[in-house]
């Protein structure tokens, strides 16, 4: 009897497969989004138990397209391995989770990165009583590293580069580098910069721990889906942009109700006023207003989570718009 | 008529064998090609060519090998596979040591010992491997910072990077010193043999330990100073952030060794207690009659006998204490799961291959494991005279 559960088990898993992942999260009646164990700012569950972070907003967003409601996701905890097995194998409907948008990944690995929602570099965080402020006086240092992530071959290649030794110390999340990091057990922890802002505001004194200026990698940040589900794909990235695009024309969650009688035609595209842009992606119309007036624009979900006025602090910097000397840029909502 | 056949239990035992291989088969079927289809689906590429791409990644314990970052994913596997043989081993002979001696302490008449043997055995047994590891790590972590290590005669020292002592550096002759020591070992050995058949012969006895514990220890000495000292000391020195030089035993190893081996000792020392109980009461008492010291009934008597009992449950001990190994992962013990089944898996994404070798390589290990095992448990029989 079993063994006939698990053909049938199988057989479901190989149609369920084929059927477009839109019609099976809008039939289920929530999102499945895959997150982080547990990384402040970015995705932790807060006191109540509700998930928060840059990386939730983008979840919230996309159920907030489909659904108008951004509280119809369930969240999957994934670890740097498990993210990419749980992906592929339809387990969650997307991949939120500050993971570096490489090629293998792209290709090889059988996934799509929609955009990128933060643009990050790998950077190391050391005791400010160590003294150093430059990561290439690290020779011989222990190093607190997560597997499974691009940081561990960045590492490998800038010690390589500049002739230095370390050891390496593979550990599997966050929370446990974070032990091993406090606890003297490691001298540094490398991740992507955002990542050491996170841990930093977690340390007892944040001040007694620092951030060294060296950032040795891209890590462009971004939400991804499966490969070969083009419509899905498409309505993950149109959420991000939407966030996006949203900052550009000054359309925030408090003013969204009153730019529905805007002058400026890409806002009245946008909040589903004018055009059927919603019904291309089989969405409504009001998708990017169901967005903005729960989730809240690009802006607004960056200072709420991360940013300046909160404990992690960071800058906008690269992750700036466009207009004001960064590099986010969305396509045209037209 | 018509229920003849399936009345018929020859009839229906091969009706029902061919029916439970034939949905196997189907499963199996059905398994290899969804995998196959939807491994092709998602343009995921399949093939073990990934092996001979390198690592890119580096891997600090590893005892045997050198390793770097540019050696190839093969190399990551064959350091996993020793890194799991080398806890496994050393698992495997303190489990044994530990297990036999609290079996025997939990038969003591002394009320007190076996006590303190059965609230050990009782509390390892039942609570989970898993959180034994993580506890062990957690208090070796809470060791002094490196910095603060303390010494012993500038030799020893003790942090939560690890142990660190001294390495000894082979210098030009050091290996006659060391054949010296392999030569004193032979030695021995026929020695004992030819104490046992003299003992068996004329009953004289001989004093093997001490004689054979003088040759092997003197022997290489005398050679070891006629060669002019051909084997150093490198003593670990503090500099910059760790130590530099010396050998180090890590908190990972330790965790894992600790708990491995106190969890498997438990068990050991339960199937050690039964096989004692095995042997009849009668032997203890005539032997006792007979004159014979306390000590040597343990030996002589009681042991032999009971090993008969022990040794099938003590290789499946063994097997259980391998695989275990594989819970490496949760302290970031670099073995043959974390180092190939983790890392490598997922670099390359090549999931499905490296958890196939992965899992060939616990089959491979086991199977030695029992064949060597069964070979000692036939050698070890009661042999009809």
């Amino acid at each position: 009897m079993k063994k006939l559960l698990s053909i049938f088990a199988v057989l479901a898993f190989a149609f369920s497969a084929n059927a477009g992942t839109l019609d099976d999260v809008k039939n289920r009646g929530f999102l499945k989004c895959g997150v982080t164990t547990g990384l402040i700012g970015f995705a932790a569950p807060d006191d109540a138990g509700n998930w928060a972070g840059f990386d939730v907003d983008v979840c919230r967003a996309v159920a907030a397209a489909i659904f108008g409601d951004s509280s119809k996701v369930e969240f999957t905890t994934t670890t740097g391995k498990s993210r990419f097995p749980t992906l592929a194998s339809g387990e969650i409907d997307m991949l939120a989770r500050n993971t570096t948008w490489t090629l293998s990944r792209d290709v090889n690995l059988g996934f799509e990165f929609v955009g990128v929602n933060y643009y990050d570099g790998q950077g190391f965080m050391i005791p400010s009583a160590l003294g150093v402020d430059d990561a290439t006086g690290l020779d011989g240092a222990t190093v607190c590293i997560q597997t499974g992530t691009t940081t561990e071959l960045n590492l490998a290649d800038f010690f390589r580069a500049n002739g230095i030794g370390y050891e390496a110390l593979p550990i599997e999340t966050n929370d446990e580098a974070r032990e091993n990091l406090f606890a003297g057990r490691c001298d540094v922890y490398t991740t992507d910069a955002s990542g050491l802002s996170a841990t930093r505001a977690q340390a007892d004194d944040p001040d007694k721990w620092v951030v060294l200026p060296n950032i040795i990698s891209k890590e462009p940040l971004g939400p991804l889906v499966r490969h070969g589900d083009h419509q899905w794909g498409d309505v993950v990235r149109w959420s991000l942009n939407t966030m996006i695009i949203a900052e550009e024309l000054g359309v925030s969650s408090s003013n969204v109700d009153d730019s529905k009688g805007s002058n400026v035609p890409e806002v009245l595209r946008l909040l589903g006023v004018e055009g059927g842009y919603g019904e291309m992606l089989e969405l409504s119309n009001d998708f990017a207003y169901n967005i903005i007036k729960q989730v809240g624009n690009y802006s607004e979900s960056f200072d709420r989570n991360i940013g300046p006025d909160t404990p992690l602090g960071i800058g906008r910097n690269l992750n700036a718009l466009w207009t004001d000397g960064g590099i986010l840029y969305a396509p045209p909502f037209r | 008529m018509q229920n003849n056949l399936f009345q018929d239990q020859k009839f229906r035992g091969i009706l029902y064998q061919t029916l439970v291989v034939g949905f196997f088969a189907l499963g199996l079927y059905f398994v290899i090609n969804t995998t196959a289809y939807n491994l092709e689906k998602r343009n995921i590429a399949t093939g073990f060519g990934f092996l001979n791409n390198p690592a890119g990644f580096d891997i600090s314990f590893s005892p045997f090998l050198d390793f770097k970052s540019t050696d190839t994913h093969l190399k990551v596997y064959f350091v996993g596979v020793l890194n799991t043989l080398l806890v496994s081993f050393c698992g495997c002979i303190a489990a044994t040591i530990l297990g036999f001696i609290v079996g025997i302490i939990r038969l003591s008449s002394n009320w007190l010992l076996s006590r303190i043997a059965y609230i050990y055995v009782e509390f390892t047994r039942n609570t989970p491997l898993l959180l034994q590891i993580i506890l062990w790590y957690a208090i070796l972590i809470q060791l002094p910072r490196i910095k603060q290590a303390p010494q012993i005669w500038e030799t020893f020292y003790i942090s939560n990077r690890g142990l660190f002592g001294p390495k000894p550096i082979f210098l030009d002759g050091s290996n006659i010193v060391i054949l010296s020591l392999v030569l004193g070992f032979i030695i021995s050995f026929f020695i004992a043999r030819w104490a046992k058949k003299r003992q068996d012969t004329t009953g004289q006895q001989f004093p093997t330990f001490t004689t054979n514990l003088s040759i092997i220890v003197f022997l290489p000495l005398v050679v070891f100073f006629i060669m002019g000292s051909p084997i150093t000391l490198e003593y670990p020195v503090l500099k910059g952030f760790n130590f530099k030089g010396g050998a180090v035993i890590r908190p990972e190893f330790i965790a894992m060794f600790l708990a491995l081996s106190i969890y498997t000792a438990a068990f050991i020392s339960e199937t050690v207690r039964s096989g004692i109980l095995s042997v009849t009461k009668g032997q203890r008492e005539a032997s006792g009659a007979l004159g014979l010291k306390k000590n040597w009934i343990m030996r002589l008597i009681i042991i032999p006998q009971a090993l008969r009992v022990i040794v099938p449950p003590l290789t499946s001990q063994y097997l259980n204490l391998t695989k275990n190994s594989s819970l490496g992962i949760a302290v970031g013990y670099a073995d043959l799961v974390h180092g190939f089944g983790g890392i490598s898996l997922n670099q390359t994404g090549q999931a499905i291959e490296c958890m196939a070798i992965t899992m060939a390589t616990y089959l491979l290990i086991s199977l030695t494991i029992s064949f060597f095992m069964n070979i000692y448990n036939r050698s070890i029989q009661f042999k009809e005279k």
